[in-house]
């Protein structure tokens, strides 16, 4: 039926905001506090190469941040989308806005897919 | 039969014409829109992380050049902002916890008080994991 406008991913959506709200909160105030502050502002000591790399190119670490990235992003697009409708009230350029918001989450997916995989 | 026309958008709806600004009017309002808004921060920093990680994984000349890199006054200013936005998005996520999760033990309604406590307990204790993990020698 053409005439009802059903959005079975809806609730698909709300669950990757929800879940990206969680991740983002739980890591990103402390990885963000230690790599774009701390350290470089050498409040603390960096940490050795050999050590971050080690870390950082674990499987599971790997892993985790990929879904961190995933969740953050969809998180970001599906909050965002509702900033521009609510905030600027352009409701009527929905399939543009959808499509920058999700579209951009699925390309930085991708790409942290593909950075995390060559690292 | 022929099938009726609709206008997507009503031509002539009575709708009462809202400015732009809205949100400035109340703190309510404002707080809300900066909620929002602090999720360009997340994918800020999921950017950033991302150019770290492969910093990281060329070599060790080019992750001291990125942190190095992270101190110019720009993107300082950038990140603080964005930091400060971070921050705000944490506690204003785990504030609302306790209205979007309504947990039971056996019959008893878990109090909201405990959701939201225990949220912050854990922000605390997976910062202090994460920042152990990467800064132990």
């Amino acid at each position: 039926m053409a005439t009802t406008r059903k959005r079975p991913i809806e609730p698909l959506l709300w669950m990757l905001f929800s879940a990206g709200g969680m991740a983002s909160a739980l890591l990103m105030p402390v990885l963000v506090y230690l790599f774009a502050l701390a350290v470089p502002l050498e409040w603390i000591p960096a940490p050795s190469y050999v050590h971050v790399r080690a870390v950082v190119v674990h499987p599971l670490t790997r892993l985790v941040f990929f879904g961190v990235c995933m969740l953050s992003l969809f998180h970001w697009a599906h909050r965002f989308k509702y900033t521009l409708y609510d905030g600027l009230q352009i409701k009527h350029l929905t399939e543009l806005i959808n499509t920058i918001c999700y579209g951009g989450a699925v390309v930085g997916t991708v790409i942290a897919a593909y950075v995390l995989w060559r690292v | 039969m022929t099938q009726p026309t609709y206008t997507e958008h009503h031509p002539r709806w009575l709708r009462q014409r809202i400015s732009t600004y809205w949100w400035l009017g109340k703190w309510a309002y404002t707080k809300f829109i900066l909620r929002e808004l602090s999720s360009l921060s997340v994918a800020w920093f999921v950017g950033y992380l991302l150019v770290m990680v492969r910093r990281i994984g060329e070599s060790e000349a080019s992750y001291r050049a990125f942190l190095e890199r992270a101190t110019h006054p720009v993107l300082l200013t950038l990140d603080v902002i964005a930091f400060l936005f971070i921050v705000f998005h944490a506690l204003t996520w785990f504030a609302v916890a306790p209205q979007a999760i309504v947990a039971h033990v056996g019959k008893k309604r878990v109090a909201p008080a405990v959701i939201a406590v225990s949220h912050y307990a854990a922000w605390i204790v997976v910062s202090a994991l994460v920042a152990w993990l990467l800064l132990r020698r």
